[in-house]
């Protein structure tokens, strides 16, 4: 049964052939149960092989398809590595990735590129399932930058507006400053450790590099490189919020739920290796508290839906970095989990309001719509409960798990918890601010919705995750083995006074947001009187200002020097090459005057040459 | 018998070809060309059977028959692309086959 | 004997210089079987009589007939003739003069070193013909070949 795990990225790559290799012109009745189905199947394989795993009691399960080509010491295949962590990775990729795409064939009805959109989708979760299951690193690169091929395909999916195709490029970009990284360290590894297969190259590390050596403070650096590009992290983190362009399907699969975790997948995967470098582990957790404080000041000023629940996708994804940094392994991966459902849930959820509302991203102008959507509604309430972490929803067991994990922590532990805690009041705000500005008050919509945009297709889905999202945090994941070498996670001993105030920070965050935006006991426009207000809000909406030094630093001296480079110093080397070619060219051409006499006259001069050659030598 | 000096025959046939030579780089008639070229290959079959009487073999005889067959293929395949180029193009000028210049 | 072949060689010479500088065609055409028939006489002095008569009936007969007819076909009249004149200048010769000279002089310079008399001995018609049937058989089949090859291109060639 575990042999079948080889099918689970050919179901979607085989949709991706079907709908590619007619040319996007399947009827969309044929396209969508392809688009569909295919992740469909793959879950239901995921499913069988995840029970199978689980019953069968092994650590870990390899299932070699064949080798990709062997030269030397250099053999990377098609093999497939089945662990906890790579367990629930694709067990959250093809279940997710499946409500998504059953959501997608209702989100995108309309949509006449419709059998592209399904294998752009289809041929990302194919990639995604590589990562995350390949035992080697070729393997795992070739998911990596197919995820990242898929992402800019999608984020540029309506290319005809410029701005969706700058988006697109943006974030291809930003990403591949990442991708270096993470190659160079892959090279790294290889070649200080000399082989591909994940599992080896870690144990070789933990045999031959001693703790803090330089080798493994610079592979696990190069490797965090490339988690920060992926996962848009502190520096790298200016093209998640833009990448929003693409369509609210796309935004729920990739840009919430599965690609951006690749980074806490990577990390998590090579976990030894930063357990070797202390520096740069505390650098991880640095990373993802910066990010998460940051990006909750964010979200706090947007008014784009897609981009307030970005930047707070971008803020999760610090909690996760968070935990990865404090060595709360699972911790990290569980919380993966859960944001992957109640992120995709409120994606979704915002897809149906957007739809809903002919395609307004404005808050602001939308208002009460309670009662006309009432599914996206309780979708929204629950997801935003889950992610700020109410009482026994699933964000609740996950963050808790972080933040606890960060207090085990000696010495700087503390601060990062308490770091935490003040990012999950901002999540409160933030979160329930939209809620609240959405759906109550008065309808502010220029084209009031005359009836919520539904249909089986999509509010299963939205159904599904309500549920998950809730009870999500209930599902024990296995991932002992992985992280704990076989021992037991011991249960965390705290007081309960650390508990109250986990619980309660996020409810006082829910709260001031009350009253700001529900009941209007304090007026958000008497906070934004000031000068000082005003300014620090069009800094904090802008993000941090990331993007205009990113501009000013990075992109106008390149640009500089390309307008001086026009004419490339390289090239005109190459261009005399040519022209010396043309003028011997040119030269040679005058002999060849197409006169018979002429070459009558320069055969008997050879016949001369040749003669006197022969007399005088 | 008298003998003839064996290098005055090969001057001979020396003579002819380069006469032969001199017309086919110098007349842009092209029958004239055939023909010149005609003597050309008319002093290589002297050059042969003076060879032949020279070593006393028979072998260069043989050799200029070939030789005259040789002649009488392109005599017969020139002349038939002669009248070709003169349906062409009215002239046996050729300076006018010219087109494969480069 | 010596005689004839200097008197013959003589004769070779100076029809073909005729023929290579010569306006009228079929005047030139003349000089060419002059010259041609003077090669016989010398094929016949330096005994090879069967070389003589084939150099005679083939090359003086059959192909000049050839060109004749050829020129008659083209109809080449006066005008060819002034035409002729106009291309025929002193410095068209120059260059392949030049070089015609050269080679020449290369083929003397060889040729001094050998000083040696030849005795002129009698290949007949026999001897010829058994060596063309015997080792050379295949050369003559060859030879045929190439002809039929000549006169079908030919054919092709003149058709209209």
């Amino acid at each position: 049964m575990l042999e079948l795990i080889w099918l689970l990225p050919t179901f979607p790559l085989l949709g991706f052939l079907a709908l590619v290799l007619t040319g996007g012109r399947l009827p969309k009745r044929i396209a969508g149960p392809i688009g569909a189905g295919s992740i469909g199947l793959s879950f239901a394989v995921a499913a069988l092989v995840a029970s199978e795993f689980l019953n069968s009691g092994l650590e870990h399960f390899t299932y070699e398809a064949w080798v990709w080509m062997s030269v030397g010491g250099f053999n990377p295949g098609f093999t497939f590595y089945l662990d906890g962590l790579s367990m629930v990775m694709m067990l959250i990729i093809t279940g997710v990735g499946f409500l998504i795409h059953l959501y997608a064939t209702g989100y995108m009805s309309d949509d006449p590129s419709f059998a592209r959109f399904f294998s752009y989708m289809n041929l990302f979760v194919s990639a995604m399932l590589m990562l995350v299951l390949g035992d080697n690193l070729v393997l795992l690169y070739l998911g990596w930058e197919g995820v990242g091929l898929c992402s800019y395909l999608l984020i540029g999916f309506w290319y005809t507006n410029p701005a969706n195709g700058y988006a697109a490029r943006k974030a291809f970009v930003v990403t591949r400053v990442g991708d270096t990284s993470m190659a160079i360290g892959l090279f790294l590894l290889f070649a200080q450790l000399g082989t591909l297969n994940i599992q080896e190259m870690l144990h070789a590390a933990e045999m031959q590099w001693s703790l803090g050596s330089g080798f493994a403070v610079a592979a696990s650096l190069l490797l965090l490189g490339g988690a920060v590009g992926k996962s848009a992290q502190l520096p790298l983190q200016t093209w998640l919020p833009d990448a929003m362009a693409g369509p609210t399907p796309i935004s729920a699969l990739i840009h919430a739920a599965t690609m951006v975790t690749a980074g806490v997948y990577l990390i998590a995967r090579t976990h030894p290796l930063f357990e070797m470098a202390p520096s740069v582990q505390l650098l991880v957790a640095l990373i993802g508290l910066i990010t998460l404080l940051l990006s909750g000041f964010t979200a706090m000023t947007q008014s784009d839906i897609k981009r307030i629940l970005a930047y707070s996708t971008v803020s999760q994804i610090g909690y996760m970095f968070l935990g990865l940094g404090v060595g709360a392994w699972s911790a990290a991966i569980f919380h993966l989990m859960t944001h992957a459902f109640f992120k995709a849930l409120l994606f979704l959820a915002s897809g149906t309001v957007i739809l809903s509302l002919h395609h307004e991203q404005n808050i602001f102008k939308m208002g009460g719509l309670r009662n006309a959507l009432p599914v996206s509604f309780f979708s929204f309430l629950i997801g935003s409960l889950a992610l700020t972490a109410f009482p026994y929803t699933s964000g609740y067991f996950s963050k808790d798990e972080i933040l606890l994990g960060a207090l085990e922590l000696e010495g700087v532990g503390f601060w990062f918890w308490l770091g935490g805690v003040v990012g999950a009041f901002f999540t409160g705000i933030y979160t329930f601010r939209l809620f609240f500005i959405v759906f109550f008050g008065d309808s502010q919509a220029e084209h009031p919705p005359e009836k919520e945009v539904g249909g089986w297709h999509m509010n299963g889905p939205l159904i599904l995750l309500m549920i998950l999202a809730l009870a999500g945090g209930f599902i024990h994941v296995p991932l002992d083995a992985v992280f704990n070498h076989g021992e037991a996670h011991d249960e965390h001993n705290v007081s309960g006074l650390i508990h109250g105030i986990m619980i309660a920070v996020p409810l006082l965050g829910i709260a001031v947001s009350y009253l700001f935006f529900m009941s209007k006991t304090f007026s958000v426009d008497m906070l934004m009187a000031g000068a000082l207000a005003k300014r620090l809000h069009a800094f904090w909406f802008g993000g941090w200002g990331f993007d205009t030094l990113y501009n000013a630093v990075l992109v106008s001296p390149f640009l500089f020097l390309a307008r001086v480079n026009r004419k490339d110093i390289v090239d005109s080397f190459y261009a005399l090459i040519v022209s010396v070619s043309q003028a011997a060219n040119a030269l040679i051409v005058k002999s060849q005057t197409g006169s018979l006499r002429w070459y009558a006259l320069t055969v008997a001069g050879g016949l001369v040459v040749m003669v006197s050659l022969g007399a005088v030598l | 018998m008298e003998t003839i000096p064996v290098e005055h025959g090969f001057i001979l046939a020396g003579i002819l070809f380069c006469l032969g030579l001199i017309g086919v780089l110098t007349r842009r008639n092209v029958v004239f060309v055939l023909m010149s070229l005609e003597i050309m290959l008319n002093a290589s079959g002297l050059a042969f059977i003076v060879a032949a009487a020279r070593w006393e073999h028979a072998e260069g005889q043989v050799m200029f028959l070939m030789i005259l067959t040789l002649a009488a293929a392109e005599v017969a395949v020139g002349l038939g692309l002669i009248i070709q180029m003169f349906r062409q193009f009215q002239t046996v000028d050729i300076n006018v086959l010219s087109e494969m210049k480069g | 004997m010596t005689l004839l072949f200097y008197l013959a060689g003589a004769i070779a010479i100076l029809a073909t210089f005729a023929v290579i500088v010569q306006t009228n065609i079929v005047h030139a055409l003349l000089y060419l079987i002059l010259s041609l028939l003077a090669v016989a006489a010398i094929f016949y002095v330096l005994g090879a009589p069967f070389a003589a008569v084939l150099e005679a009936i083939v090359y003086a007969g059959a192909i000049l007939v050839l060109f004749l007819f050829v020129i008659m076909m083209l109809n080449l009249g006066q005008h060819t003739r002034d035409q002729e004149k106009g291309w025929l200048t002193g410095r068209m010769f120059l260059a392949p003069g030049v070089m015609s000279a050269l080679l020449l002089g290369q083929l003397l310079n060889v040729l001094s070193q050998v000083d040696q008399d030849m005795a002129v001995t009698r290949v007949g018609v026999m001897e010829v013909s058994a060596l063309l049937f015997g080792p050379y058989v295949l050369a003559v089949e060859l030879a045929s070949i190439l002809l039929l090859a000549g006169l079908v291109s030919a054919y092709h060639l003149a058709k209209r």
